[in-house]
């Protein structure tokens, strides 16, 4: 268990690996990644139980990363927690990586499932979650999806396919950034009142601050505990957060800073002037 | 001389906006990639005529389908991997079977979305949307071609599925060049050997022509932008007058043009066939030309394959 200090300071390294990454390989997408950092800090830091140093460990709960244009902070809470070299960050996206642009599982241990094409982890963490429950195993699924990738028609009927088989052992978590490639979600297409409709969906719902380690420590505990249905934490969030440009502008969500902005984005990460 | 280079969907863009002018009923929708696969500047201009459907490529397909059904001209736009792999059922049921006016544009198809790595890379598309019954596929081979085949999809009735590239390549037909839906163009006329190409890569073909010529080999060059309907008459004269054939695809080897082609000639003019394409693997991340080189794509390879293809009508 972590200090909730010391996985801030790790959401301050894995901030500046994503920025450091996507620009090393001048492409890949920040603006999602940003956003997803304590939620992922502290699901791998004080929320799953997993081996670092045995990926394939059986008794593992699993992440699926729905969202696979956001492994830029996948790759960068995996080597900042030891599943392989803080070094290896910079092959992202080159010819040869196992940090492919999308996240590859033949490429990656400790890659579930490959994904990249929206709206189907949630589908894969409920048929892990039935095969924990039909092995008597209390491992967990968990599986991050973006706001805009709700709109994926698959994600609904998976809602579905949770609460039908009362999968408590599943924890969703909602990037509630409001941005997607064109712009506003609401305005590209809406998906308000959220809340509500997975609530209507018969799962247990968690709002909460997803910048806010503490909160999501506390969100993940609260899935955890709830029985015979499944939880999702929708986890409001800044697209780009931690990087004032960056912050709630769609144009970043798939575009890497060039040298100077990287420097200005280092500079806010770790505070003036200690940027490396 | 080294020519202008545009990616193919640039031509796209231009066509949507140029029918957005002169067809009203011309309307465009787009799945959260506006930006990328250029309907944003028919967006631009014609605000009322165009829906964003957000990531929901199925609902797209549908709303599409709904949409001709009214009178109107949709083309449904995202990224290739995704419009012919999550909303296939959608196409095939829907559009298809139902024969509805819908035309369909697949953006950053073959490997041009190089860096997002293998979900992205388009590699099947032409395969799966070729097998349909009612549709129409065509890859064109640059920006000036894209923007001619986009008018001509508009004019013609029935779904018709056009893929795009991500990257610039070199531009290099005119536009007094005659570009008519289902007839191919002869880019270099030739005797030993037929290589058979589609979309970009047929620059890449004519390249290999011109390496085959330092060696005296004369190789045809077919630009098969429609790969379906598959221009027969064209295929049937190069398989007579050259005696062998090389097709190109920027896709898995299975069930692209070049099993269009051999489709067609086994059963009415064997002759020797070398495919050029992805063997039955998927891909990685890199840059497209990196990506070419590895997996074998590029003018030498195509060469490799005339001399070996050649070799085999020998005996
Ligand atoms: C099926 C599918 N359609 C389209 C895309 C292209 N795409 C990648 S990311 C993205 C937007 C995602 O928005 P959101 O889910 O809100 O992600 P976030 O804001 O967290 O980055 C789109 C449309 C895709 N990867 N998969
Ligand atoms: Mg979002």
């Amino acid at each position: 268990m972590e200090s909730v200090e010391r996985l801030k300071g790790i959401c301050q390294d894995v901030r500046a690996d994503i920025v450091r990454m996507t620009n090393a390989a001048n492409s890949g997408h920040p603006g999602g990644s940003l956003s997803a950092v304590e939620a992922m800090v502290a699901l791998y830091g004080n929320v799953m139980n997993h081996r670092p140093a045995d990926p394939n460990w059986p008794e593992r709960d699993r992440f699926f990363l729905s969202k696979g244009h956001a492994c830029p902070v996948t790759y960068a809470v995996m080597a900042r927690t030891g599943y392989f070299p803080v070094e290896e960050l910079v092959t992202l996206r080159k010819l040869g990586t196992r940090l492919q642009g999308h996240p590859s599982c033949k490429a990656l241990p400790g890659i579930e499932v490959s994904s990249g094409s929206l709206g189907q982890g949630l589908s894969v963490a409920n048929g892990f979650a039935l095969s924990a429950k039909l092995n008597r195993k209390p491992y967990r699924a968990y599986c991050l999806l973006g706001d805009g990738e709700l709109q994926e028609g698959q994600i609904w009927e998976a809602m579905m396919t949770a609460a039908h088989y009362k999968l408590d052992n599943v924890c969703a978590i909602v990037d509630y950034n409001g941005l997607q490639i064109d712009g506003d979600v609401e305005k590209v297409m809406g998906i308000a009142p959220l809340a509500d409709k997975w609530r209507s969906f018969n799962w247990h719902v968690i709002e909460c601050d997803g910048h806010d380690i503490a909160q999501m420590l506390a969100a993940y505990e609260e899935a955890k505990q709830t029985k015979d249905k499944p939880s999702v934490i929708l986890m409001k969030t800044v697209k780009g957060k931690g990087v004032s440009f960056m912050e709630n502008v769609a144009g970043w969500h798939g575009k890497p800073c060039n040298k100077d902005e990287m420097k200005q984005a280092l500079d806010e990460i770790y505070g003036k002037g200690n940027g490396q | 001389m080294s020519l202008m280079t545009l990616p193919t969907r640039d031509g796209y863009g231009h066509a949507l906006v140029e029918l957005g002018a002169t067809n009203p009923d011309v309307i465009v929708l787009d799945a959260d990639l506006a930006k990328s696969t250029r309907s944003d500047w028919f967006q631009a201009k014609y605000p009322d005529r165009f829906f964003d459907i957000g990531i929901s490529e199925q609902d797209m397909i549908g709303t599409a389908a709904g949409l001709a059904l009214g009178g109107k001209i949709p083309f449904a736009t995202t990224y290739a991997v995704f419009v012919a792999g999550r909303a296939w059922d959608q196409v095939r049921t829907t559009v298809c079977y139902s024969n509805l006016n819908v035309k369909i544009a697949g953006a950053h198809g073959g490997f041009s979305a190089g860096g997002d790595g293998a979900t992205h890379q388009a590699l099947e598309d032409v395969a799966v949307m070729r097998v349909l019954p009612n549709m129409t596929v065509i890859l064109p081979c640059d920006a000036i071609e894209a923007k001619k085949a986009t008018i001509a999809a508009a004019k013609m009735e029935g779904p018709c599925y056009l893929r795009f590239a991500r990257e610039a390549t070199p531009v290099f037909t005119d536009e007094g060049d005659v570009f008519e839906i289902g007839k191919a163009i002869v880019m270099q006329p030739g005797t030993d050997v037929t290589i058979i190409a589609a979309g970009p890569l047929v620059y890449e073909a004519l390249l290999a022509h011109d390496k085959l010529a330092q060696e005296g080999i004369s190789a045809r060059v077919i630009n098969m932008h429609t790969v379906k309907p598959l221009d027969e008459v064209a295929v049937l004269a190069a398989a007579k007058e050259t005696g062998a054939i090389v097709t190109v695809d920027e896709a898995q080897l299975a069930g692209g043009l070049g099993g269009a082609v051999a489709e067609f000639l086994v059963s009415h003019h064997p002759v020797p066939v070398e495919m050029v394409g992805i063997k039955d693997t998927f891909l990685e991340c890199g840059l497209p030309e990196e990506l070419a080189t590895k997996y074998q794509l590029v003018a030498k390879d195509f060469v490799a394959a005339a001399k070996k293809v050649i070799a085999r009508k020998a005996k």
